[in-house]
């Protein structure tokens, strides 16, 4: 799965997660018997939260779960900061086992490490504003001058510079989890849990929220779990998506991988209703240059609009209007492919141009 | 005990002994006088410091006091009622003022206690179901039981006076606490506390800077109880020698004089009125204050306000 080398901030090692009063005796017989799901229910009375969850994450990287309801991912996104103690497996931060630490070390890691931000906010509702961003540095024992001065600056950082010392329930849906964000924020940790933060909020509200955490995200570039249900939302934040089923993984990939190559049926019927317009790139649905040359004979392509392998299909279908030409594909001045409109036109459904002959190299 | 054992009622010659057995309490307690007094001459001590506290504020003061505390607490509508019931218990008779003191220093010494053992059995019962499975019964028997059954016990212990008199209130009085502070506890926001451990705080933070906050409002409906609740047990207190407004009404019982039973137990309902009224202000939520601090209403923010405006 590890691309390039780079540092792993969050590592989960086959992670399970069984319910239940006999969940080692569960575990014992999945281990030994390798048992379905429901064999563990008839047998053991138990359910599955989470079966064998294995992911990495990246410095920097905003890494999505997305899933339906009941699959498991606010189970999951819990073993991270061990507010749920897994049956199996174990997760790794930065390279300390946090299933083996104290509970002061546990405790000093999520205050100080780990910022977590809630689907229902969990806002403490007599606590002004001022006084629920700063409560990680309050349990701490930082000095309240600092606290004050800390919490300021998350509180600007989202935008709410004069509530400091109002209330929640004065707030609207929108600004509550604006304050949960700067909560998460307050102590500078270098990992944030978003546990379906914005699914509450009215779709405005909650495109302006992802585009106010995503710039927030580039500037403080923190390694991110980010919990959805909404594929366009995993699209739009994630550099990379893992889609989780009944407890499962089932693919783990970048967006574009997700939506062109879906690992199953379930993945399939998930990114069909997807615009491929800003995912696809020009790279992925081009004919190499030179078997169109073979089929179309010698080209003149001084006259054809050019476009970067990385480019998205959006691109080129404002460089497809202008012309008839096809369009030429050049990296750094030397031709590497052509995408023609019928092929264009397929990419944008999600479909190979069955017309085409295939690219045999690749 | 001669009669033949008969099966369709056989608890007739059955005997277990509870009676017997129970009376043996009886006998211990009489027998360890020496280890209960000076436990007893402590409490004396305490409850006779409250009543002559109250006792040594002119009434009047001490009604100006009263309205004062309501205000803060409550607002000035409270204020103003309690204003007047206070003026007619104080009308009621030349010495109900005096008397309503003395009754009103057992039911704080009473309450002052059933805070100290009720809250944290209310903590601990809300945080642990199986605590809470043990409590229940117990708590059940305390409200149930005539009070007459351990009125007598409790003097054979202890003898007639003040103390046992805050002891039986307080085994009237406190199951309301107990209970209401684990449904206090126990309706916090799972979520709002999930939130404070993710962010790192101790157990006991959790329950300082959360969990009691934001069950002080049920808390305080217990307490408001438990304050009623200790007013309705001075009158069977006063069996048991303690004075005040239900000595009034026992004495007046006994002498069939419907006069004084009118004026003790008049008195005895303004008190609870202004008791009542008093907590239950308290018991308010931050929300219906419109979100101002304590200190920013009632007679405190008018006086800052006045500071501030000079």
């Amino acid at each position: 799965m590890t691309k390039s080398p780079r540092e792993d901030v969050i590592r989960c090692e086959g992670i399970w997660k069984i319910f239940g009063d006999k969940s080692r005796q569960a575990m014992d017989a999945v281990r030994s018997e390798g048992l379905s799901k429901k064999e563990i229910r008839d047998r053991f009375d138990c359910v599955v939260g989470v079966q064998d969850a294995t992911f990495s994450v990246g410095r920097g990287e905003i890494f999505c779960i997305m899933g339906l309801s009941g699959s498991g991912k606010s189970t999951l996104i819990r073993h991270i900061n061990r507010l749920i103690e897994p049956t199996a497996g174990s997760v790794i931060i930065e390279g300390q086992n946090v299933n083996a630490m104290n509970a002061r070390d546990l405790r000093a890691m999520r205050a100080e490490r780990i910022g977590m931000v809630f689907q229902s906010m969990a806002l403490m509702p007599h606590r002004t504003v001022r006084e629920n961003v700063a409560f990680s540095l309050e349990v701490r024992g930082v000095p309240e001058e600092k606290r004050r001065r800390v919490a300021d600056q998350a509180i600007e950082a989202v935008d709410l510079t004069g509530w400091e010392k109002r209330y929640p329930d004065e707030l609207s849906g929108g600004m509550q989890q604006r304050v949960g964000l700067a909560r998460a924020i307050a102590a500078d940790p270098t990992i944030l849990l978003m546990d379906e933060p914005f699914s509450a909020l009215d779709p405005l509200i909650r495109k302006q929220l992802q585009t106010t955490f995503m710039k927030l995200s580039a500037e403080l570039h923190k390694t991110t779990i980010f919990i959805t249900h909404d594929l366009d939302e995993a699209i739009r934040i994630g550099d990379r998506i893992a889609i989780m089923k009944d407890g499962v993984l089932v693919q783990i990939g970048t967006p574009e991988q997700i939506v062109t190559e879906p690992a199953d049926d379930y993945v399939a019927e998930f990114v069909a209703g997807i615009s491929k317009l800003d995912l696809v790139t020009a790279g992925r649905i081009m004919q190499p240059l030179a078997q169109y040359a073979q089929a179309k004979g010698p080209q003149d392509t001084a006259a054809w609009p050019v476009a970067a392998p990385g480019d998205k299909l959006d691109t080129l279908v404002d460089l497809a209007v202008g012309t008839d030409h096809p369009i030429l594909i050049a990296e750094a001045g030397v031709p590497l492919g052509v995408v023609t409109k019928r092929a264009l036109l397929r990419g944008i459904q999600g479909r190979e141009d069955s017309n085409q002959p295939q690219a045999e190299a690749v | 005990m001669d009669k033949t054992f008969d099966w369709l009622n056989p608890f007739a010659s059955i005997d277990l002994g509870i009676g017997k057995w129970a009376d043996g309490i009886k006998g211990w307690a009489m027998s360890n006088r020496s280890v209960i007094q000076p436990l007893k001459n402590f409490f004396e001590g305490v409850i006779v410091r409250i009543e002559s506290a109250l006792q040594a504020v002119p009434p009047v003061i001490m009604l100006l006091l009263l309205v004062l505390i309501a205000w803060q607490a409550a607002g000035r509508r409270v204020a103003i009622l309690v204003f007047c019931c206070l003026v007619i218990l104080g009308l009621l008779a030349p010495d109900a003022w005096s008397l309503a003191m003395t009754t009103l220093a057992i039911v704080i010494a009473s309450v002052l206690l059933c805070v100290i053992i009720g809250l944290p059995l209310g903590i601990l019962a809300g945080k642990s179901d199986r605590f809470e499975a043990g409590v229940r019964p117990v708590l059940d028997t305390m409200q149930t039981i005539p009070a007459f059954v351990y009125l007598v016990p409790v003097v054979m212990m202890i003898g007639i006076g003040n103390v046992s008199g805050v002891i039986v209130t307080i085994i009237f009085a406190l199951p309301p606490l107990v209970r209401l502070t684990s449904l206090g506890i126990r309706g916090v926001s799972p979520a709002v506390v999930e939130a404070a451990r993710a962010f790192g705080a101790t157990p006991r933070q959790i329950l300082f800077k959360v969990e009691l906050p934001l069950a002080t409002p049920t808390i305080l409906a217990g307490l408001n109880q438990t304050i009623m609740l200790s007013l309705s047990m001075v009158v069977i207190a006063s069996m048991i020698s303690v004075k005040g407004l239900g000595n009034e009404v026992l004495r007046a019982m006994g002498r069939l004089d419907a006069g004084k039973a009118i004026v003790g137990g008049l008195g005895i309902v303004m008190l609870a009125i202004v008791l009542d009224r008093i907590t239950q202000g308290l018991g308010r939520s931050g929300r219906e204050r419109g979100h101002r601090h304590w200190w920013e209403s009632g007679p405190v923010g008018l006086v800052t306000a006045l500071i501030k405006r000079n």
